[in-house]
């Protein structure tokens, strides 16, 4: 570990403080206060960006509808995060009474923990980065799975059947889902030739969003499957009958379940910049500020799709995943296969050939596979039920 | 190894997400597939019938604006119109044709809710088709106020007319809401009807065929969904309606999709006959001239309107006092609940809110 | 192709980001109200007022309590009841109007406010010095004459007595039953509400 941080300047500066403190013999001290100060940074990081993202949600949702968002609390209402936060910290922590009341309580811990995690791979700038591991888009999908065990923890722990209900079908979900978005991760690996992050963005001539567009569209839906949001929202929004797998959860749980939640949202919004967009790179802006720019840049239009589409219904759903987004994704790891093979070396104008080949047939087969496959659900079963005799 | 399951009975209470007034349901499921389904309704009655023998017959328009609460003016025009029937008499031609401009008004506003509520129940709470709907809904509310003071529960028509002529100001917004409101349809219509997954969704969901339409007494836009074209405005026409065109909307099939897409295709119409009649109006009086206490002759009477939401009548009895002696309000809402069961069992959960909300029915009408 | 709808949808959506909000940001700014607005804050003039409680009569609510004494002392109309008592309960008023359409003389006429609340509801009963001593803003509504003068209750000062009147209207049968083809159509205030001038 030391190795990779101690190019971190906060890292740097705790451990060489602590070791003129307490001398040579204690300098495993040194190592756990430097780690405990990146975990600080990170963590209130985390908790930064997931505060100012739902004042930015909530703000550009309400512009889309015509209305304000909340402006009253401080100017332009950006102190509205903390208000809620407060509300929610003052709120009565209640466990059910036939709660699993380890699992009950782990369950929010384990939805925010990969958040924690994954924003340690991510690149926010040039040379600014937490760790460059060369396994990164194995590990991002690998630990962004766990998410799924917090749903399926919350709605065992929960006494109420419901919880469980919903939280099986959120399950079902997310792991139908895990499929295009892994291979969709592998369609850009297999472009840039490595799993690392920071080798990703500078393979990237071009930006990779318009040499594999296949790609890039089936890791938008996949992802927003994956971030339970509009159209796939079924989990959260099942509040036709209950919450879903949130039912029992109030006070600050259930603020860490939402923190998860929009945090997982920029999140998914940095990798998509790192990925599909060029990470930090372009000119004229500090990196950073072009880094913030692109995630953004995701994050409005998933504010957009959140504010215009309805939901779709379960079963709807699971017929996107595996007719339409799975088959996809087979087509474009293939094309993507076949381009790397014939040019060994990818610079930007051997990139720009291969996007044309890609939007060439990205566009035909988008238009075509809807006609051969039918999302429609199977006939109603209201054969079935009889009415007769009541 | 099979699993034993057991049907659930749910209560969707009272209180509810999507809305529709207090209205519960008791719902046997068997996984997500619905077994049974049973209205409870009740919650909202106010005892309409029996506090409008003890009122005057003026008076009791004010309690009628409160039936169907979205829709007051239909509400009033249905029920002066049965007074005016038990004397026989009709009102001037200015009166006749501003109610029938304020109906027309208040059936595109009912709709808009209507149609608002579908993408909310559909899935984008608190949504954006609902806030562009009550967009235009408070456009036509303003219009209200300047015609009578008030924005929901009106009171403008009386007996013998309407309360008072329309001020100079409410023409030219009608004016501008009659040129802005088929570009607001036609981006209603994009962001709704257009959808895949509304489609996906709505149509083939919950279909009522005619002859089944036709036996639980619907009336109304689900009426018209299903194929058969009834409207009281055509069949019995009452105030102007025989003098403005208009075309009747059916649509084959009677799924959800269908009763609301009946309603945005009656918006249209409702603009044109609005039109028509901001052509042929003529200054006169607006009411004929009635006695403070308005005191029929003993008799009967009950004229259907075309309510936004159905066939809305009021059966007035009269035994010659200042009061009516019985007055029934045959209410399109209640009706609307008749085949309940039938449209919601061996459909799921998601779609029996979804149908629901196409029924569009209104508490307050069915518990009166 | 699949997906076409969702994408017109999404135009509306960004088209609609750019129009500007509708939202009024209520107490700083208000949307206007229009003259006839049938509001709170009743207006009475007691030089007008006779004490024949039509008002009350016709409430559907009955909310309107008239005690008077029938010594008079207002010489308008040829002697008219002292009122000694008159309270409006607002707490069950649903602001129908049909008071103020029952008022033969005009003295009664709606208000044009509508945040007239109370913290208790023994506050919400406007009795008949409030109704004396507060500042008189009538609504336009069912009152032509005040909308012949383009009166404006939200923006106008305080109006008197003298300047709300017109005469009186024959709303009245002269015998019971009469029915309105029978009935005198010879003011042409009549012809304000729909007779046949």
């Amino acid at each position: 570990m030391g190795e990779t941080l101690a190019g971190n300047v906060i890292y740097r500066n705790v451990y060489q403080f602590v070791q003129d403190l307490l001398g040579e013999e204690w300098s495993w001290v040194a190592y756990a206060a430097a780690g405990m100060a990146i975990i600080l940074l990170v963590t209130n990081a985390v908790m930064a960006i997931g505060a100012m993202y739902t004042w930015f949600e909530r703000r550009l949702l309400g512009r889309f509808q015509g209305r304000l968002g909340p402006n009253r609390a401080g100017p332009f209402g950006v102190l509205q995060p903390i208000a809620d936060a407060i509300k929610l910290i003052t709120k009565e922590d209640i466990i059910a009474v036939g709660a699993d009341r380890i699992v009950f309580t782990l369950a929010p811990v384990v939805m925010l923990a990969p958040t924690l995690l994954v924003l340690g791979v991510i690149p926010f700038g040039a040379g600014s980065w937490l760790a460059d591991l060369n396994i990164a888009v194995l590990y991002i999908a690998a630990v962004s799975g766990i998410s799924t065990i917090a749903v399926m923890m919350a709605g065992y722990a929960s006494p109420n059947s419901f919880s469980l209900f919903g939280s099986m079908r959120a399950v079902a979900m997310l792991v139908s889902y895990e499929v295009p978005l892994v291979m969709a991760l592998l369609g850009v690996t297999v472009l840039a030739q490595s799993m690392s992050l920071v080798s990703i963005v500078e393979a990237q001539a071009l930006p990779f969003l318009l040499v594999t567009p296949l790609g890039a569209l089936i890791f938008l839906a996949a992802i927003s499957a994956e971030l339970n949001r509009a159209p796939f929202d079924v989990t959260e929004a099942e509040s036709e009958l209950v919450a879903g797998y949130m039912t029992e959860y109030g006070g600050m749980k259930y603020g860490v379940f939402m923190l998860a939640e929009f945090t997982n949202t920029v999140v998914a919004g940095a990798i998509f910049a790192v990925l599909f967009l060029q990470g930090w790179k372009w000119a004229i802006l500090p990196s950073h500020i072009w880094f913030l720019l692109k995630v953004g840049g995701f994050v409005f239009i998933a504010v957009w799709v959140r504010a215009t589409l309805p939901r779709y219904r379960l079963d709807q759903i699971l017929a996107v995943a595996w007719k339409y987004l799975f088959p996809l994704s087979l087509v474009n790891v293939l094309l993507l296969a076949a381009e790397v093979i014939v040019w060994p070396e990818r610079g930007a104008a051997e990139l720009g050939i291969m996007a044309a080949i890609n939007w060439a047939v990205t566009i035909p087969a988008a238009l075509l596979w809807s006609k051969v496959v039918s999302l429609r659900t199977s006939p109603p079963i209201a054969a079935m039920f009889s009415t007769e005799g009541r | 190894m099979t699993m034993r399951t057991e049907p659930v009975v749910v209560n969707v209470g009272p209180h509810h997400p999507s809305t529709h007034g207090v209205f519960r349901m008791k719902l046997t499921f068997d996984g997500e597939n619905i077994l049974d389904a049973e209205p409870v309704i009740g919650y909202l009655h106010r005892g309409t019938e029996k506090l409008a023998e003890e009122r005057q017959y003026t008076q009791v328009i004010t309690l009628t604006d409160r039936l169907d609460y979205v829709a007051s003016m239909t509400n009033n025009q249905a029920y002066v119109l049965s007074c005016e029937r038990l004397v026989g008499i009709e009102p001037p031609e200015r009166g006749m044709y501003l109610r029938v401009i304020a109906a027309e008004l208040q059936r595109v506003a009912s709709h808009l809710i209507g149609v608002g509520f579908f993408l909310q129940e559909l899935g984008v709470f608190g949504g954006t088709a609902l806030m562009y709907a009550f967009r235009e809904r408070e456009r036509i509310l303003d219009m209200f106020e300047m015609l009578c003071g008030a924005r929901i529960t009106l009171s403008y028509m009386r007996i013998g007319g309407v309360l008072q002529d329309a001020p100079e100001e409410f023409w030219p917004a009608l004016r501008s809401f009659l040129n802005d409101m088929p570009g607001y349809a036609d981006e209603l219509q994009a962001l709704v009807f257009d959808s895949e997954i509304v489609r996906s969704r709505a149509i083939g969901v919950a279909p009522v065929s005619a002859e089944d339409a036709i036996a639980a007494s619907f009336t109304g836009p689900i009426l018209r969904a299903s194929g058969v074209e009834w409207d009281w405005r055509k069949a019995a026409p009452y105030d102007v309606y025989d003098r403005v065109e208009f075309d009747v909307p059916t649509c084959e099939g009677g799924d959800n999709y269908d009763r609301f897409w009946v309603r945005m295709l009656e918006v249209r119409q409702s603009l044109r006959i609005i039109e028509q009649c901001c052509e042929q109006i003529e200054p006169g009086p607006v009411r004929t001239t009635m006695a403070m206490l308005f005191r029929p002759p003993p008799g009967e009477s009950y004229v259907p309107i075309e309510a936004p939401k159905g066939e809305l009548g009021f059966y007035l009895v009269s035994d010659g006092t200042i009061a009516p002696y019985r007055c029934h309000v045959r209410s399109p809402s209640f009706m609307s609940l008749t085949l309940f069961r039938e449209m919601l069992v061996g459909w799921k959960l998601a779609d029996a809110i979804v149908t629901l909300g196409s029924l569009d029915f209104n508490m307050g009408e069915v518990d009166r | 192709m699949y997906g076409e709808g969702i994408l017109r949808g999404l135009g509306v959506t960004l088209r609609n980001l750019v129009r500007r909000p509708f939202t009024v940001q209520y107490p700083e700014a208000r949307i206007p109200q229009h003259p006839r607005f049938r509001g709170q804050e009743f207006t009475w003039y007691e030089q007008r007022c006779t004490g024949c409680a039509s008002c009350a009569k016709y409430c559907p609510l009955g909310i309107i309590r008239i005690v008077t004494d029938p010594d008079g002392g207002n010489e308008q109309d040829g002697g008219s009841y002292k009122v000694d008592v008159f309270d409006i309960d607002q707490a069950r008023c649903m602001y129908c109007g049909l008071c103020v359409e029952a008022c033969p003389y005009d003295a009664l006429h709606m208000g044009s406010g509508f945040e007239a609340a109370r913290y208790s509801r023994a506050d919400l009963v406007i009795d008949i010095d409030t109704l004396r001593e507060r500042e008189k803003h009538p609504s336009t509504w069912f009152r032509p004459q005040l909308e012949r003068e383009k009166s404006d209750p939200h923006h106008d000062a305080s109006q008197e007595w003298q300047s709300v009147g017109r005469e009186p209207f024959l709303w009245h049968p002269k015998r019971p039953g009469q029915m309105p083809e029978e009935m005198d159509h010879r003011s042409s205030a009549a012809g304000d509400y729909g007779g046949e001038p």
